[in-house]
């Protein structure tokens, strides 16, 4: 097996590629990114033996021909602009998919083609069922840019897989990766000491962890699992939850200041926020993992799973008030129990013999 | 690892039950025994539990190393509840027919000062939890701890002494399996929806939760949106009711719609349209069996007499209702009219074995129909048991 993998500037692409290579099925990875990858990712791929191509988006025909690659993995959809600004980013996101599955279709050899689709492609709203399954349609355009481009992208793709029946396609809808090593705005959102919510909204949550999310695109890579899977992990987080384990503290905003607030936080460079992130937190997104699961054969981590290691790798178990803590909570739970069966026994009780600790 | 559990029911811990006022204990669930012989199976929702979970050693080490991870796991637990308590539990929480019957006998006595102090024990892990978020909520945000310790204690009070609510033919409410209630609505807010709920967790031995589908107005909305979640609701519409009757649930449903809420006070019990129709299709897919529901009293609490339809626009409502009180009387028009309420819920119509017949038109509108006309008819028949509406 002769794998191409996109994007390998980027964390994921290059993750992907490194597992890929030290796959015992995988003869060779070929890595394709319109820039070098920067320094520490560069080194995991030497050291994987992994070699890369850069060049503009066409040159992916080069790459595709040179290595008899049969495998294409798709990982170059970037979600938030980089330093060209939106319009860079549409024009990697769109035309790197169009040139891509261009090359793909005049190359006989290759196989197999997966790509790395986002859970946004559903977009997020109040008209929308509580859980999406891979069939639901979004009822209302999304106005987010990269979600934009993720039903698009995935329109292309369709459009491949109807001109090239005989090619495996695979679409894994990526949920909002959480994890130690994960360095999104979301991630980034979650770290900050006190968190700016949407007054009145407490969108329900779901994340996949970095490694799983890896682990299930080696799986798509390297076995064949035609179709369109969304990939999360089971269960539900709503935001102020999510803020509280994390120990952090919510601010709600009303939702017509939160334009001023993505630009604050452009400002700041904190992140940028764009329209899909914004309506994710005043409508959350749901996602049924019943196909993946039933088709890849294993579950990935649950969002709480995910979320609890994403906050103890990034150590946010400090959070910025430490009264907030849960042992500090706890401690103060247990000095007022001590205190009311003091009083208890002031007042002339006989100390019981079982008493309730700490209710969980 | 630990895998927090899904399902609704095992999310309130034996702490939480525990809060329940100690007077339940005394009450009499008069008209509600069990249904006997419905042991309807209850789906999973989640696919089959023997697939393995994607661990690697490094995941183990680090849960094993970290301390923090001990209350995860003791949550868990708790969470789940051991099955023991669980049977005790379900003995007490019967539900009751609550009505001029008076005040519980006992209640005063039972709580002494150590269930006082136990009291404080439990509002205090209550609050614990909520603040270091270790609760669990569904798939659809129902936050079944928050319901049954803030949500229903507060309903209670309008639906006990305020409403008078008095429940009949509540054993027709299978103990578990899916069910798809199908009501009346009126009475300008949904009110009727929240006894409704109340009636059901109360009415059923194991205090099931019923799931309501509402309008997408009331997911446009911040706030009411987020209670309209947490208290275990989800839009209307089929792939939402059909997974959430799939997993075994109580489903709820008004096809009147705002057609029903809306109308005018001298169309009071006068069943509105059914639309569609969507409700059948779900039930026949399932297979869900539909208890038709009948509420008398919600057309009195904000009569309407008119609706300022240029204002309605402008807010994005269905109507801007006029009541003797509203808006004249500012806040005071929001007070409900203190009516008598009287909730039947009607003998089952199994729908399993119809499953193709789903998207059959004919099939549809005939099974909308018979419920249609149970509704009507036992409206009526509440009504002469309930000559004034403020009895």
């Amino acid at each position: 097996m002769r794998v191409l993998v996109t994007g390998v500037g980027r964390y994921l692409g290059a993750h992907l590629a490194a597992r890929l290579a030290a796959h015992p099925w995988v003869e060779q990875v070929t890595g394709f990114d319109s820039a070098a990858p920067p320094s520490p990712l560069r080194e995991m791929l030497d050291e994987h033996q992994v070699s890369v191509v850069t060049g503009e988006a066409r040159d992916v025909a080069v790459a595709l021909a040179r290595g008899g690659v049969d495998t294409v993995a798709h990982m170059g959809i970037i979600s938030t602009p980089g330093p060209g600004g939106r319009a860079a980013m549409k024009e990697q996101n769109i035309i790197g998919t169009m040139q891509l599955l261009a090359a793909c279709q005049v190359t006989p050899g290759v196989h197999k083609v997966v790509v790395r689709s986002s859970t946004a492609a559903y977009g997020a709203s109040f008209r929308d069922p509580g859980v999406f399954t891979e069939a639901t349609p979004p009822s209302l355009a999304p106005r987010g840019g990269f979600a934009k481009d993720v039903i698009e992208i995935e329109g292309y793709v369709r459009g491949f897989a109807r001109r090239r029946p005989d090619v495996v396609t695979t679409v894994m809808r990526l949920a909002p990766m959480v994890g130690p090593q994960a360095d999104t705005t979301l991630t980034r959102y979650f770290s900050l000491p006190v968190v700016p919510t949407v007054l009145g909204r407490d969108p329900r949550l779901q994340f996949i962890h970095l490694d799983d999310a890896l682990e299930l695109l080696v799986r798509a890579v390297v076995e064949n699992h035609r179709g369109t899977y969304n990939v999360a992990g089971e269960g539900v987080l709503v935001l102020s939850q999510a803020i509280r384990r994390a120990g952090r503290v919510a601010v709600p905003i009303i939702e017509p200041g939160l334009g001023a607030l993505a630009a604050l936080v452009r400002t700041l460079r904190l992140g940028e926020f764009s329209h899909d992130q914004l309506d994710l937190l005043v409508h959350g997104r749901v996602v049924d993992t019943r196909a993946l699961v039933e088709e890849f054969g294993v579950r990935p981590r649950s969002t709480a799973e995910a979320f609890e290691d994403f906050v103890r790798g990034r150590g946010l178990h400090r959070p910025s008030f430490a009264a907030l803590r849960p042992d500090a909570v706890e401690a103060a739970e247990r000095t007022i129990i001590e205190g009311i069966r003091r009083l208890g026994e002031r007042v002339g009780r006989p100390p019981r013999q079982s008493r309730v600790e700490v209710n969980r | 690892m630990t895998r927090p559990r899904k399902t609704t029911a095992a999310a309130d811990g034996p702490a939480v039950r525990r809060r329940r006022p100690a007077a339940t204990t005394s009450r009499r669930p008069s008209g509600a025994d069990p249904a006997s012989g419905v042991n309807g199976h209850r789906p999973r929702s989640t696919a089959a539990t023997t697939v393995p979970t994607i661990t690697s050693a490094s995941v183990e080490d680090t849960s094993a190393s970290v301390e923090d991870t001990s209350p995860a796991i003791e949550e868990t637990r708790a969470a789940t509840g051991d099955p023991a308590s669980k049977a005790g539990e379900s003995a007490r929480v019967n539900g009751r027919r609550p009505g001029p019957a008076g005040p519980p006998a006992g209640a005063a006595g039972a709580a002494g000062p150590d269930d006082w102090e136990e009291r404080v024990a439990d509002l205090l892990a209550f609050l614990r939890r909520r603040l270091t978020g270790r609760y669990e909520v569904d798939e659809f945000g129902f936050d079944p701890e928050l319901t049954e310790t803030v949500f229903y204690p507060l309903l209670r009070l309008l639906y006990r002494h305020y409403f008078r609510v008095e429940v009949f033919g509540a054993h027709h409410l299978p103990a578990e399996g899916p069910v798809l209630l199908v009501a009346n609505h009126s009475g300008t807010v949904p009110v009727d929806a929240l006894m409704l709920s109340v009636a059901v967790h109360d009415e059923t031995p194991t205090g099931r939760h019923m799931r309501l589908l509402g309008a997408d107005l009331v997911f446009r909305i911040p706030v009411l949106s987020e209670f309209a979640r947490k208290s275990g609701s989800t839009l209307a519409c089929n792939p939402d009711a059909e997974r959430l009757l799939n997993a075994g649930e109580v489903v709820g449903v008004f096809p009147e719609g705002f057609k029903g809420i809306g109308k005018h006070y001298r169309d009071r019990y006068k069943l509105q349209r059914f639309g569609r129709g969507g409700f059948v299709s779900a039930a026949l897919r399932t297979g869900a069996p539909i208890v038709p529901v009948s509420i008398v009293g919600a057309e009195e609490i904000y009569p309407i007499i008119g609706s300022i339809s240029p204002l309605a626009k402008v807010l994005g409502l269905p109507y801007f209702p006029v009541t003797p009180l509203f808006p004249w009387f500012g806040p005071l028009g929001l007070l409900p009219l203190p009516s008598k309420w009287l909730i039947e819920f009607s003998e089952p119509i199994p729908t399993t074995g119809q499953a193709d017949d789903a998207d059959d038109p004919v099939v549809v509108f005939n099974v909308a129909d018979q419920v249609r006309e149970t509704i009507q008819q036992t409206l009526y028949a509440l009504l002469e048991r309930r000559p004034d509406p403020f009895s």
